[in-house]
């Protein structure tokens, strides 16, 4: 006999993994951007 | 056009439009994910295993609109030699292959339960596997091109190339036998009830302002990175 699937359970991990990735790529993005105009600006002497 | 082309330009517009995309984009795709999860009622057919819509169908459309700004900043970039186009499409490679595999990881979430299978060989999943595959050859050649010195003409072809699978993917589902349902959604029309409709719009409108504001994050990156480099070079010639 199937047991039966908690739906719940994908619908938490659809969200964890689509929350996680999202915050990851815009956190690195954000600190990439930084990290390069800092470096940039520190060239020119600012 | 080509008044957007002045990197001076684009950074004075990128520099308030970043953060405001970005702030804007969580805030959005946050208030529509609690909407999912708390206000919508399960549906009669697929029961709460649609909630995963709110996040499958954003991914999806992202992945494929990631690719079509490649194919769109590669054809500027080879016609019109915009400065900024060849920037643009690198900056849209990663977060593009990161919502084409969110989109396929989703799918597969949403697949075990309402199909029984986490994953089938059909044209829809397999065409959208191929794209994130896509990605990893753009953003691989891309990196080699800046590093080796080499012509950035090379990875615009393939953008354009590449675009061909857009298309296959969208149609994929009409052309042939398929698990996966036809689309739900088309010009004018729609076969989903309001109350999925909407917190659908705003999670896919949420998604795609933080898309935005990381292409433009990116961008600016990109540019910084050129500029410090180009002084650089400057120096040593003078030194």
């Amino acid at each position: 006999m199937r047991e039966a699937l908690d739906q719940w359970t994908f619908v938490i991990a659809a969200y964890a993994v689509t929350i996680a990735a999202t915050l990851v790529l815009v956190g690195w993005s954000w600190l990439a951007m930084r990290a390069a105009e800092r470096r940039r600006d520190a060239g020119r002497g600012k | 056009m080509h008044g957007f082309a002045n990197p001076a330009r684009f950074l004075r517009i990128a520099r308030w439009l970043t953060p405001a995309l970005v702030l804007s984009g969580l805030a959005m795709a946050a208030a529509a994910l609690a909407w999912g999860l708390t206000g919508l009622p399960a549906e009669r057919l697929q029961g709460d295993s649609v909630r995963i819509l709110l996040v499958h169908v954003p991914t999806a459309w992202l992945g494929m609109a990631g690719w079509s700004a490649i194919a769109l900043a590669s054809l500027v970039e080879l016609v019109w030699r915009h400065p900024l186009a060849a920037i643009a499409a690198r900056a849209a490679a990663a977060p593009g292959a990161v919502f084409a595999a969110l989109c396929l990881a989703t799918g597969s979430l949403w697949g075990r339960p309402a199909w029984g299978t986490w994953w089938v060989w059909d044209g829809r999943l397999t065409s959208m596997l191929v794209l994130l595959f896509l990605y990893f050859g753009y953003i691989a050649l891309a990196g080699a091109v800046d590093r080796e010195d080499g012509s950035s003409r090379i990875p615009a072809i393939f953008g354009l190339v590449g675009a061909i699978n857009i298309p296959i993917i969208h149609y994929s589902v009409i052309w042939w036998n398929s698990l996966h349902q036809p689309p739900s959604l088309s010009m004018g029309s729609s076969a989903m009830a309001a109350e999925f409709l909407i917190p659908l719009a705003a999670s896919a409108l949420g998604f795609s302002l933080l898309f935005g504001g990381v292409v433009l994050a990116r961008m600016r990156a990109i540019l910084a990175d050129a500029q410090a480099e180009a002084r650089l070079r400057r120096k040593a010639l003078e030194a």
